[in-house]
């Protein structure tokens, strides 16, 4: 599975915004390149990211070829609860990773 | 005698002027714009940390016919590393020869490891790069020269101020005389190689000091040396002492 790191406070007081960050390691390889020889290099890209906050989803993020290689992405949310941020990539070829972190809601 | 005196301090001037002072040196790090600055700046925003981490697995990852990892003998990296990076390219005087850090690795990898060596540019050996440049982040550049190894650094130097390629440009003309001014918008640095292995934006991942200079020597239209090419080391011996003092910044960002 690919490497990801993401940055989650660890804590934070009810109510608040959060800022979340989320870079994941991908080529993005556009599609349109072309080798020496002419041949065109296929496209590899990650189709999508989404973020759940204890298993409800709080952020959805469609990638294109235009997006640069290991993509990061910062956003924010409102603290809630305690418990588990995850964040998911999927793409081309059956790209897959995943990462989470714990936060603690007072 | 008059005659000589004044020959010699004219090339002393010309020395002086040649080489930024000390004082008056800049990494290229402070080149940047306030974005690539926070981005090297903040672990969870510098992309070569995804390099870190998989260098950090390989060097617990058991590898070759002795089935040892780069652990199992150098332990910690955090102890046995630090301040190993900030001493490369080294003089080995076994060898006889100058060896930077990639060199090192797989010397490590070949002869302890009983493994083939890393292609260079490989993912595997920027990862380890990486990973051993990260545990000098802060300390001071510190390149010994003994007596053998100064034809090597003479030789380093004399290719940085030699003219080469269509262009016919040297490397100092550019990053002693014109630092700080633009080429094509972009501010010239000094050349201090502070943080390599980089993230440059415009390569989309991480490469080393050598694809750095192969860029520079393909932009003169000079044809470049091949990877661990002797001369290409003994450049990187002269740019690290040039630098000398100078903070490491592995993994650095570069635009």
């Amino acid at each position: 599975m690919a490497r990801a790191i993401v940055k989650v406070p660890a804590r934070a007081r009810r109510g608040e915004i959060i800022e979340l960050r989320a870079i994941v390691a991908h080529v993005m390889e556009t599609g349109f390149r072309r080798t020496e020889t002419g041949a065109l290099v296929p496209r590899d890209i990650i189709r999508q990211m989404v973020c759940r906050y204890n298993g409800v989803e709080v952020f959805r993020a469609d990638f294109h070829p235009a997006v640069a290689a290991n993509p990061l992405i910062v956003f924010t949310t409102l603290a809630t609860e305690s418990g588990r941020i995850e964040f998911r990539w999927t793409g081309d070829n059956g790209f897959a990773a995943a990462e989470s972190a714990q936060i603690t809601v007072e | 005698m008059i005659l000589r005196a004044l020959v010699l301090l004219l090339v002393l001037c010309a020395a002086a002027r040649a080489e930024p002072p000390p004082a008056g040196r800049r990494s290229g790090y402070e080149f940047m714009g306030p974005g690539t600055r926070a981005m090297q700046d903040d672990d969870a925003s510098n992309p070569a940390m995804l390099w870190v981490l998989d260098g950090e697995a390989l060097w617990r990852a058991r590898a070759g016919a002795s089935g040892k990892a780069c652990a199992d003998c150098h332990g910690d990296a955090a102890t046995s590393m630090k301040g190993v990076a900030a001493r490369y390219p080294a003089y080995d005087s076994a060898r006889k020869a100058l060896i930077d850090l990639d060199q090192r690795v797989n010397l490590c990898r070949t002869a302890q490891q009983n493994a083939p060596a890393f292609e260079p540019e490989s993912r595997e050996l920027l990862a380890l790069s990486a990973f051993i440049g990260r545990q000098s982040r802060g300390m001071p550049i510190d390149i010994a020269v003994p007596g053998e190894a100064q034809p090597l650094l003479e030789a380093g130097r004399a290719a940085f101020g030699r003219r080469q390629g269509q262009l016919n440009l040297a490397c100092t003309q550019c990053h002693d005389r014109l630092a700080g001014e633009k080429l094509a918008g972009n501010p010239i640095p000094q050349a201090h190689p502070t943080g390599y292995p980089i993230y440059r934006l415009e390569w989309q991942g991480l490469g080393s000091l050598q694809r750095r200079l192969r860029n520079c020597m393909i932009g003169v239209r000079a044809e470049p040396y091949a990877y661990g090419a002797p001369e290409f080391v003994e450049l990187e011996y002269y740019l690290m002492w040039r630098a000398r003092g100078m903070k490491v910044e592995t993994p650095a960002v570069r635009p």
